[in-house]
């Protein structure tokens, strides 16, 4: 009836965990009676839950991330704490087999359910906006993928409490995540976490690409776009073409587990290598995703905060197409060791160091716009500065770790632990968060504190290297991955430096929470009343803070690169138009959201084997497609008036605030 | 070509598809196709790679019976050229030949879905089921997710059925046919694929 669920998958003999179900249920707790206590549950399901608005659904993924984020910071402060005690005769606190569930639900978790959220949800805040359209492409499917997404993650938490996670890492690889090897509920809630949310990211990946290609302005030619809109693309296809390879790849390990079939097992013919090619086929791409938007927002805010475009924007845009292309040409390096012949692996090799050049091309540019720039060091800023200079080096590593013979030594170090958490710290992390500090204002109508955002900054900053820099040089003396024990006492100094480097950055977390608290507090004085706190360059910046649910009362007309900075430079900024048009906006639904539900009852089911659940919400999932498409009420309009009454809300705003002094963005 | 009369006759009576949404709606459709392209071509590879380990079992030679397979693939490929006919009659707005068609290719589509369920049948029966060797898991999850597609491909079309008698030819259950048609005859190239890869070079 039950499948394998029982009541024996509660993990009542671990204190550890018990401790950690306990206080995530009293939080959810809690905010469940927060939100009754306010009364906000109606608008809760009204305006945020069922919403299809791209602005809404960006704000609830970037939720999800900075959740999801303190999930997986907590598993690395298991990791840490761990080594830095385990050293000869202490074991510390972990038995290896909860220290293996940790390290690989801190990476599942840290990369499907951070780093994807939080760019998407940048993505879906500014996208829209900055290529002058009302919405995106299929504001529906946008609402499925948020809520798809939310699902796996949930999936992800619920397997603390009920049963246990992946011991096999974040990566999988066969034959130790078969059923021979890795008989509990561990790898399939890893499994049907990373398919339900592989299968959101697509569907948003086929939303952004249609939205930038067939709905940008009239006059905003592809090589007029915002180049955050062409790293979005270029992602984009990125993702269209490697997540189906993940997708497969993940059937068929789920094919092996369920049915007893033989593509990456031991017996009757199997080839475990082929799942680790085809899930780095995936898996290089995805590190791309990750970064390629981050690298688009940094371009924004250079251009932005040194007040002058973007040096090279053809070479900005050739550069990008180049990392896209060649990114589906370098997988085999995350494997140089696994026994290919010399030849395969000197031509990985290559490739591995020629993708470095692009990437090459865009810190100059970076740096060629700051020449001569009159800078102004906002947090986005300093976030960007802080990038270029470790990010830069962290990726010449990369190079280095591209040579083979490097890499027979170094693979699976902690020299490599070092190298892809500074690109993705201080590549995609600190992208992100120079885009929550540049659009923020945008998105929810006030500034944020700058204090406490640059207290946040030279905490995550130094807190980085002090976490990491002793993992280079532990990768140097010989120190392997996920060790739960080491005899070599001489790490141990090194590993403590690393403990204290994560405690800094904990330090940096709390300093962001502080600065949301206080910003709220003082919202009504940071105000940004114009649309345009950091006079800004693009289109988005012509809305208001937060933009009316339309956008865009008339669709904007462009005539070059940095359209807002265009018409500044030509004193046509808000113009007022000779009338205003009703407006057709898409009706928010809850089919999405119930969507959700059932994958995750879906997911959930069949971790457990409780087949006719897992039937039942998969059939509901096509029924609820089924209804919705038979739905043809699915629009409502905004009458001119309305728009209008709208618009002059926000022509006093912009008024007030030129009565008041011209805001500088400082 | 896809935005043609009959579509804005539809958006005259007083939906609110937007010539452009109908566009956009295929434009998109066609990119999701070029994903599921990428996963046929994985699940093809995984073929490719596993495709001689057969553990000591029953090799493509032992399995497959080409005659069987090429009525399979009449039936598919006939599919396709009805459902290009029932397009023809949406073109024109003869909604009653439009129902005539699909149900005729859902007929052939059913009708492959059956030899396909057939021949694995027999082949579990005979023990020689995905369990049996890697060539053999390939095989049922490349055929197997060909037909999976069909199947729900089949459901869809079932579902417009209902759509059209229900709403008539409006400018979405156009728009959905359209997608309907990208889909079905994506599923016979890759059919075309696979009769080859697998059924042709695997009796060679």
């Amino acid at each position: 009836m039950f499948g394998k669920l029982g009541l024996s998958a509660i993990p009542y003999h671990d204190p550890i965990v018990m401790g950690a179900v306990g206080g995530s249920i009293l939080l959810a707790v809690v905010i469940l009676a927060l939100i009754t206590y306010y009364r906000k549950w109606t608008i809760l399901w009204k305006e945020w839950l069922t919403s299809v608005d791209h602005k809404r659904i960006g704000i609830m993924y970037i939720i999800l991330a900075l959740v999801m984020m303190l999930r997986g910071l907590s598993d690395a402060v298991m990791i840490r704490s761990q080594q830095a005690l385990a050293a000869g005769m202490s074991h510390g606190f972990l038995p290896p087999d909860h220290f293996n569930q940790v390290f690989s639900a801190h990476g599942t978790i840290m990369i499907i359910f951070v780093a994807m959220p939080f760019m998407v949800g940048l993505m879906n805040i500014v996208i829209p906006l900055q290529i002058g359209a009302r919405d995106v492409a299929f504001p529906f499917l946008n609402s499925v993928s948020l809520w798809l997404t939310t699902a796996a993650a949930l999936l992800v938490m619920v397997s603390l409490g009920v049963g246990e996670f992946s011991k096999a890492g974040w990566s999988g690889y066969a034959p130790l995540t078969e059923l021979k090897y890795s008989p509990g509920t561990g790898v399939d809630y890893w499994i049907w976490a990373f398919q339900i949310a592989g299968v959101g990211s697509l569907m948003t990946s086929i939303n952004f690409l249609v939205t930038i290609l067939k709905m940008r302005a009239p006059g905003m030619t592809l090589m007029r776009m915002p180049i955050f809109v062409w790293t979005v693309l270029c992602t984009a296809v990125l993702m269209v073409l490697s997540f189906p390879v993940l997708t497969a790849a993940l059937a068929m390990l789920t094919l092996d587990r369920y049915l007893g079939m033989h593509f990456f097992t031991n017996a009757l013919g199997g080839n475990m290598m082929m799942y680790t090619n085809l899930f780095w086929i995936w898996g290089h791409p995805e590190v791309y995703i990750v970064v390629l938007p981050a690298f688009g927002i940094f371009s924004e805010v250079v251009a932005t905060f040194s007040g002058k475009p973007l040096f090279g924007y053809t070479s900005m845009v050739l550069a990008t197409m180049a990392i896209m292309v060649l990114s589906f040409s370098v997988w085999l390096h995350h494997f140089f060791t696994m026994g290919a012949s010399p030849n395969v692996n000197i031509f990985f090799g290559i490739t591995t160091m020629i993708i470095a050049v692009p990437t090459g091309v865009k810190i100059f540019n970076w740096l060629f716009t700051m020449y001569r720039g009159r800078i102004r060091f906002t947090t986005p800023m300093f976030w960007t500065l802080g990038f270029i200079m470790t990010f830069t080096t962290g990726g010449m590593t990369g190079v280095l770790l591209a040579s083979p013979p490097a890499d027979f030594v170094l693979h699976n170090s902690l020299f490599l632990i070092a190298h892809f958490h500074t690109m993705l710290i201080t590549g995609s992390l600190f992208g992100y968060l120079a885009g929550y500090a540049y659009w923020f204002p945008k998105s929810i109508g006030f500034t944020l504190n700058e204090k406490w955002g640059k207290r946040t900054f030279w905490s995550w900053l130094i807190g980085f290297c002090l976490a990491f820099i002793p993992l280079y040089v532990l990768g140097l003396m010989g120190m392997p991955r996920r060790m739960v024990h080491y005899d070599n006492l001489a790490w141990q100094p090194y590993l403590i430096i690393a403990a204290g480097g994560l405690a800094l950055i904990l330090i940096g977390v709390l300093c962001q929470t502080i600065q949301l608290v206080v910003s709220i507090k003082e919202r009504h004085t940071a105000r940004d009343l114009t649309g345009d706190p950091w006079d800004g360059r693009t289109l988005e910046w012509t809305t208001a803070s937060p933009p009316a649910v339309y956008n865009f009362a008339t669709t904007p007309e462009v005539h070059g690169i940095d359209a807002f900075t265009d018409m500044k430079e030509k004193g046509i900024t808000y113009l007022k138009p000779d009338r205003y048009h009703d407006i057709h906006m898409p009706k928010n639904t809850a089919a999405g959201f119930v969507n959700g539900i059932l994958s995750f009852i879906f997911g959930f089911a069949m971790v457990w084997y409780i087949w006719w659940l897992a039937a039942i919400s998969a059939l509901g999932m096509l029924v609820s497609v089924i209804i919705r498409s038979a739905d043809d009420d699915t629009e409502y309009t905004v009458p001119a008036a309305e728009v209008e009454r709208i618009e002059n809300l926000h022509y006093r705003e912009l008024a007030t605030a030129a009565a008041m002094s011209r805001p500088t963005g400082e | 070509m896809i935005t043609d009369t009959s579509t804005f006759n539809a958006v005259s009576s007083g939906e609110f598809e937007h010539p452009d949404t109908i566009e956009n709606q295929a434009f998109g459709f066609w990119i999701y196709i070029m994903s599921d392209l990428v996963l046929f071509a994985t699940i093809f590879a995984t073929y490719a790679v596993l495709g001689h380990n057969y553990a000591g079992g029953p090799t493509g030679k032992d399995l497959f019976h080409l005659p069987y397979t090429f009525g399979e693939t009449m039936l598919l490929l006939f599919s396709s050229a009805t459902y290009g006919l029932s397009m023809l009659a949406m073109n024109k707005n003869r909604k009653d030949l439009v129902l005539r068609w699909l149900f005729v290719t859902f007929l052939l589509g059913l009708g492959f879905l059956a030899m396909e369920i057939n021949e694995f049948h027999h082949m579990i029966l005979d023990g020689n089921g995905p369990e049996r060797s890697a060539f053999l898991s390939a095989f049922f999850t490349l055929v197997g997710t060909h037909g999976s597609h069909v199947a729900f491909g089949l459901i869809w079309m079932s579902v417009m059925m209902g759509q059209i008698i229900a709403k008539g030819l409006s400018a979405p259950v156009q728009s959905r046919l359209i997608r309907l048609s990208i889909f079905w005859h994506f599923l016979d190239v890759v059919w075309v694929g696979v009769f080859t890869i697998v059924y042709l070079m695997g009796v060679m």
